[in-house]
């Protein structure tokens, strides 16, 4: 059977794509925050699974005001990286994982969760930006890629017990593929960050903090966040963070199996207006 | 009945929620139509003309043209959506997101090496906080507004 490995979590600054991409990552600004990956990149390749389900969002980018999912899985063959208004970003399509994706799909929506089903979209910086981070710039993507797109532009999100209980959902539904594949999910987005108005700029390490060590000891915490805390403590870029319990509740614990290992954790500010964040927890 | 908007009372901050993307509906879809390079291309080549082709109220026409994302932002635009126009433009989000606070670029970047803006004093309106609007525009600007 499919099996969740690990999950990994972390911020995704468009800023730090064009850093990797612009080849500045050893500039004092930037030192520090790749000095925190790198144990992350080797992580990667000691521990290269099938697949990465990608939680991320969508930036205006695949979806305008035309149509708005709140929760949207990829089941094509590949994305483009798509043209953001800089051009598009020189890395590799990502490829797709069609049959678990759709296998997924079908699972989720069974266990009560309205999924949009998308067949035809290209993947902004949300999504290319983790796959840089953790595997620098190789010449193909080492593993297929289920993207999995959630609104965070447009109020209401949907809130952190919701995304925490679509994690289980997503569990359940990669244990019950027949094909034998490792599988890993990950979380995007935040940390505090604020991108618009005179609070622009807002960071709260201490929050952001707190919200890491609860996402890692007790996530049920995490999940009863309400909105208007993201917003209030973390600025209003900083509701992406309930992304990041969708891959937590895919983890083995919470579905009654063992505490996951911490293999890393990383904290940096600032990455141009935001605090990254970055965690490694691993099944048992 | 009113909708639940415990969001109002956030200094500094506009949340982009259903009444606003309504409002915003125009202005959010001609920033999109700048993801394609040829559109960007016409945009600069004749900036009036190119929002014309929008159903765009006069007031958004105005806010895009200065620039003034506070203006396009209360007018019912979304960041994530004008950062096309940045984008055009050849700014980055840091840049962006700077000129909404009155700082200079300069300013504004030595406020995140820093560590960032405090939250302490802009969590609700009615504190006094550097992001409360009696404290506008920050920086240098606001240093010398009574001078």
């Amino acid at each position: 059977m499919a099996r969740i490995t690990a999950s990994v979590f972390t911020s995704h600054v468009p800023a730090i794509g064009a850093a990797i991409d612009l080849g500045k990552t050893q500039e004092a600004y930037w030192q520090p925050l790749f000095q925190g990956y790198e144990f992350s990149k080797q992580w990667m390749k000691d521990n290269t699974p099938d697949v990465v389900f990608l939680v991320y969002n969508d930036h205006a980018t695949a979806f305008s005001l035309d149509l708005i999912p709140t929760f949207a899985i990829g089941t094509a063959a590949s994305y483009q990286p798509a043209d953001e208004g800089w051009g598009p970003r020189p890395v590799p399509v990502v490829e797709g994982h069609p049959e678990l994706a759709s296998h997924i799909a079908q699972s989720v929506i069974q266990q009560d969760f309205d999924l949009t089903i998308v067949n035809k979209m290209d993947v902004d910086h949300g999504l290319t930006v983790p796959l840089s981070l953790m595997c620098g710039q190789p010449e193909k993507w080492p593993f297929k890629v289920i993207p999995f797109a959630v609104n965070v532009v447009q109020y209401p999100v949907p809130s952190g017990r919701r995304c925490f209980q679509l994690g289980q959902a997503i569990r359940k539904a990669v244990e019950s593929f027949d094909g034998d594949l490792n599988v890993q999910i990950w979380g995007t987005g935040g940390m505090s960050h604020q991108l618009q108005g005179p609070r622009a700029g807002l960071i709260n390490k201490e929050w952001d903090n707190a919200f890491l060590d609860k996402l890692i000891a007790d996530p049920a915490a995490a999940a009863a966040i309400p909105h208007i805390e993201y917003v209030r403590e973390a600025g209003s870029e900083g509701i992406e963070l309930v992304m990041w319990l969708i891959a937590r509740g895919a983890m083995a614990d919470v579905a009654g199996g063992p505490a996951p290992k911490l293999a890393h954790r990383f904290f940096h500010v600032p990455a141009s207006n935001t605090a990254v964040g970055h965690l490694i927890l691993e099944n048992a | 009945m009113a909708l639940d908007k415990p969001y109002l009372d956030v200094p500094g901050t506009t949340i982009f929620d259903a009444e606003q993307s309504r409002k915003g509906y125009w202005l959010n879809q001609f920033c999109m139509s700048l993801m394609k390079a040829e559109n960007r291309e016409r945009f600069k080549a004749n900036e009036r003309a190119y929002l014309d082709e929008w159903a765009m109220t006069e007031d958004q026409k105005q806010a895009v043209l200065a620039r003034d994302l506070n203006r396009c932002i209360a007018l019912g635009g979304n960041i994530y959506f004008l950062a096309k126009i940045g984008a055009t433009d050849g700014k980055s989000f840091q840049q962006m997101a700077g000129s909404m606070t009155g700082m200079t670029e300069e300013e504004y970047r030595n406020m995140m090496i820093n560590g960032g803006r405090s939250v302490e004093g802009n969590r609700y309106l009615g504190e006094n906080g550097d992001a409360q609007p009696q404290n506008q525009p920050q920086g240098a600007a606001g240093k010398n507004k009574g001078a």
